[in-house]
């Protein structure tokens, strides 16, 4: 068995440089950062103590980070779905024969190319009251102006439509490439059989892009936690949480309150969700997807 | 020049300097943050490199290290790591974290008596408040600020009102919002009477109402906050009334971002914001516009902003000689009245004011003496012991009040219980 | 045409429109004077002052220089090591195989984005604070990118790989004829993937960088639009137009070769 020990070897040696980096980035600081959740914040000459569960009730007492739970569950809940759809419909605009095909994709795949931390400025200037460009229009319609960012009830959802904006157009170069390798005769078949256009999404269309759809939402459930950038622009987070987000949140308690031990709470909870989303999505998609 | 240097300010690269040097060589890094746009890290690296000229044994190195909150949390984690620099320009506000994470080390050490009554005494009391705790100076004044009433003096001739005059008490500012405050056929509003910017950090403009309302919200030991006294809810309610009965004022949190450029289109009348706009609003204001003091209630009074020179501990006795020296070097008159001119940060000591420049620059734009002048009335910023989390807690509070989603009494209960359960262990 | 059709043209110009507003508004802004940032006047005079104030204001060049280093080096790094370990997870069988592929997978989930608390610290012990390596390194070995590959690599019919092994081709032989010349759509699509994160990406390279030679493009713009002053539209805008031209304008060049050798690359 010469063979199997040299493929042992050489196995190894190929996974090395990457499994050593995985270790130190990612296996290592995640196992560190649930340590650390049970010790005390090191200030000056206290030193870290064991404090058992403290921080984890502290974290359940805690009124903005149950808030903010919440925040990053709508942000969730609306980025995720919206914009995997808005990317669908848009590959499958340019897909056609549209009008203007080449002007459309580039409209549409600005945003990826736009960082998000600098076009937050202009999105700030869009939501502004009074002279702001969407009261402005409003204003062409006699309506009033609106405190888009600074009242709980708008703010979340103005964040939301900066991220989808992000996304969509980004996601949709992957639906794209996948509708340019159905074969064009699978439509023509169902425009003999007489089928609607529905129908043929629905039946034919939508069952081939699943595995897209698949690699799409997971990049979206990831975004919906890791797209804050904005919020440090344009909200910081207010007014009073109301467009706080838990990335952000852990960035705020890490690196303006310095409390690293509370910082790593968080991080663990994050952790813990991400876990069951992620079995919550194999579980979804399992038997529907055509997986090699 | 200065920029390739700072590539190489590692700790090995420093000690080769070092070793290249003179014996006596001292070598000094000093962290500052900018708040005011690109023109004054230069200014800050035109006078290291003035300083460095006249004091040949001196290495200085200035490092810009970006906003106030970046400047902090670097300084901290160098601090952390065992290398620290010897200076640093942070958020006055920071005092109490940095004592509590046993980085810094007072002043007075380096200091003969002579030099604590001269120099010490000569800045303004009003900015040593957010400098010194238990009887020692921990923080030098630098780059501090202060907040000031704009009034758009074209407006107030519009509205009636007399031009020259802002307004000096709350109830004339409601009186004159009231003016200020158009609206359209439509009854929607097209200009406020005013704008005090509350997103992100209320607390420091909502420290210009809870002064004059007679309120201080933090001891000077760092460790007790008065967020619910009865003054402090009065203030907060004159906050909200503003927008909710006066209707004067745009409801919601107000950006800051914004601000100037809402005062510039007319969106609103008279507007609250630093003394660090003058230069800003001084070039691109379309119309006469004045500066005032923030009006008063029982008495006057606004909060000081901005950031101090800390001396951090873990460095040789010679270099925070060296430190001390060069604090003093940079915040004498000439120094300070260029940095002054440059970014409008009000120069700290009354001396400064005496100088030339000084004079021929307060002459040329007299705004910049209501600054100076309200500091007879300003006092410490809120800061405490876990600045972040109490003052989040106060923010949090107000922007509630503000939403309508709490009373004042309501919000400003809720905060002060927080921030007792936040400083116990500080008691 | 037909009425369907009208409407689906229609809905998708007006999306489009909505779409670039952003970018239209930089551009309108970063041509005009200040006093146009809330004014949209036809008439209104043109200027080039924005682009040559914020060009002295700060070091974009330098900037942009960092981002492309970054970039070009993560990409580089990662292709490297994702493909050597996907190849090893694809081609070979050794003890423990199962138990490091699920190691790789969870950092799907726990992406260092997350880990930024426990990664300034390891950063700062192994003395890489504020340098470019340490933006780019805990994304290097990426999970995305060796599952991507190995899906890949495992597609490839297992005669081709036989037949090069006759010829006496060495293993690293074989990965470099047979299957990176096949695999060369996912690595466009992963590469993509990768630049546009990389690109955007702010809140850890934030964390880790102190200077002006390390701050990628997202970190010195954010520093940049960050005064008491104000935002300064007109000047933060024409900064951004600047650095994010280049790419804009590649991305209209190439589209459609881009789009059509994606394709192939059929993210499965």
């Amino acid at each position: 068995m010469e063979t199997a020990r040299r493929q042992w070897i050489y196995a190894w040696l190929m996974l090395s440089p990457a499994m050593a980096l995985l270790i130190l980035f990612t296996h290592y600081p995640a196992v560190q950062t649930i340590v650390n959740s049970f010790y005390s914040t090191p200030r000056g000459r206290r030193k870290a103590v064991w404090i058992g569960l403290d921080n984890y009730q502290t974290l359940i007492l805690d009124d903005v980070f149950w808030k903010v739970l919440m925040n990053n569950f709508w942000y969730a809940v609306w980025t995720i779905p919206l914009s995997i759809l808005l990317s669908l419909a848009m590959a499958l605009w340019v897909n056609d024969k549209i009008r203007g095909r080449g002007f459309l994709r580039m409209a549409y795949f600005t945003p990826t190319v736009l960082p998000l931390i600098a076009v937050a400025n202009i999105w700030l200037f869009f939501y502004t009251p009074g002279f702001g460009l969407i009261d402005q229009i409003r204003g062409l319609f006699g309506l009033a102006e609106q405190n888009w960012m600074g009242s709980p009830d708008t703010a979340l959802y103005s964040m939301i439509a900066v991220a989808i904006w992000k996304e969509a157009g980004f996601f949709m170069i992957f639906y794209l490439a996948a509708l340019q390798t159905i074969p064009p005769s699978l439509r023509e078949a169902a425009d003999i059989e007489g089928a609607s256009r529905w129908y043929y999404f629905r039946r034919v269309l939508f069952p081939l892009l699943m595995p897209t759809t698949l690699f799409v939402s997971i990049n979206a459930v990831i975004n919906s936690f890791r797209l804050v950038d904005h919020i440090f622009v344009m909200t910081e987070g207010g007014p009073n949480n109301a467009s706080s987000l838990l990335l952000f949140y852990i960035y705020e308690v890490a690196f303006d309150y310095w409390d690293t031990a509370y910082a790593a709470t968080l991080t663990v909870v994050m952790i813990a969700i991400l876990i069951l989303l992620a079995i919550g999505q194999f579980f979804l998609f399992d038997r529907k997807v055509h997986y090699k | 020049m200065f920029a390739n240097f700072l590539k190489t300010a590692s700790v090995a690269a420093l000690a080769t300097v070092a070793s290249l040097n003179p014996a006596y060589a001292v070598d000094l890094e000093f962290y500052f943050p900018v708040a005011v746009g690109g023109a004054a890290a230069d200014t800050i690296e035109q006078l290291t490199a003035e300083y460095a000229q006249a004091n040949p044994d001196v290495n200085i190195t200035a490092i810009y290290a970006g906003s106030y909150s970046d400047a902090g949390q670097k300084a901290l984690t160098a601090a952390r790591g065992g290398t620290p620099p010897q200076l640093s320009v942070l958020l006055s506000t920071q005092m109490f974290a940095l004592i509590d994470e046993d980085v810094i080390v007072p002043f007075d050490d380096y200091l003969s008596e002579e030099e604590k009554a001269d120099w010490i005494g000569g800045f303004y009391p009003s900015f040593m408040e957010n400098s010194q705790t238990g009887g020692k100076t921990y923080g030098i004044p630098f780059q501090r600020s202060t907040p000031v009433l704009y009034w758009n003096k074209e407006a107030f001739k519009a509205a009636g009102l007399d031009p020259d005059v802002a307004p000096a008490n709350w109830d004339e500012m409601v009186e004159m919002g009231k003016a200020l405050t158009l609206k359209d056929d439509a009854g929607n509003v097209t200009q406020w009477g005013v704008r005090i910017p509350s997103a992100g950090f209320p607390y420091w403009l909502f420290q210009g109402l809870s002064t004059p309302a007679g309120a201080i919200l933090a001891n000077s030991d760092g460790n007790k906050v008065n967020f619910n006294d009865a003054k402090v809810v009065e203030a907060l309610e004159y906050l909200v009334d503003l927008s909710k009965t006066h209707e004067i004022m745009q409801p919601g949190s107000i950006e800051w971002g914004p601000t100037p450029k809402a005062f510039f289109e007319g969106e609103a009348a008279m507007v609250w914001t630093t003394t660090g706009n003058l230069t800003n609003m001084r070039n691109n204001a379309p119309f006469d516009f004045g500066v005032a003091m923030l009006p008063a209630k029982e008495r006057r009074g606004a909060p000081t902003g901005g950031g101090n020179f800390y001396l951090f501990k873990d460095s040789s006795d010679e270099q925070k000689e060296a430190a001390v020296d060069f604090v003093q070097w940079i915040t004498a008159p000439e120094q300070a009245a260029t940095w002054s001119i440059a970014t409008g940060y009000i120069a700290p000591r009354a001396e400064t004011w005496e100088t030339d420049k000084m004079k021929a620059y307060a002459a040329d734009f007299p705004p910049a003496l209501v600054a100076r002048d309200q500091l007879e009335f300003a006092v410490a910023e809120l800061s405490t012991f876990e600045n972040g989390k109490v003052t989040q807690a106060f923010n949090d509070a107000l922007a509630a009040a503000i939403a309508g989603e709490m009373t004042a009494q309501q919000a400003l209960d809720e905060a002060q219980a927080k921030a007792e359960r936040i400083l116990k262990p500080y008691q | 045409m037909s009425y369907d059709r009208i409407l689906n043209t229609t809905a998708a110009w007006l999306l489009a429109l909505f779409w670039l507003l952003p970018l239209a508004y930089a551009i309108w802004t970063a041509f005009h004077p200040a006093a146009f940032e809330t004014r949209f006047e036809p008439l209104a005079p043109l200027t080039l002052q924005n682009f040559v104030q914020a060009w002295s204001e700060a070091p974009f060049a330098r900037y942009f220089l960092n981002t492309m280093i970054l970039v070009t080096g993560i990409v580089a790094a990662q292709f490297t090591l994702c493909t050597l370990a996907a190849f090893a997870f694809a081609r070979f069988e050794f003890r423990g195989k199962g138990l490091m592929f699920a190691l790789v997978l969870m950092q799907l989930l726990i992406m260092p984005d997350i880990l930024i608390v426990e990664n300034y610290r390891t950063m700062s012990q192994l003395g890489l604070i504020d340098t470019i390596a340490a933006i780019g390194l805990p994304y290097v070995a990426s999970a995305f990118g060796i599952f991507l590959l190995r899906q890949t690599f495992m597609t490839v019919p297992k005669e081709l790989d036989d037949a090069a092994r006759v010829e006496g081709c060495s293993y690293l032989g074989i990965l470099w004829r047979v299957y990176i010349p096949l695999a060369k759509p996912t690595f466009l699509a992963y590469g993509l993937v990768s630049v546009s994160h990389h690109w955007n990406n702010f809140v850890w390279p934030l964390i880790v960088t102190n200077s002006v030679e390390t701050r990628p493009l997202t970190v010195g713009l954010s520093i940049f639009a960050v005064t008491d002053s104000g935002i300064q539209w007109s000047v933060i805008n024409a900064a951004t137009l600047m650095t994010s031209g280049p790419l804009l304008i590649a991305f209209l060049l190439f589209q459609r070769q881009f789009v059509q050798s994606f394709m192939r690359a059929g993210i499965k």
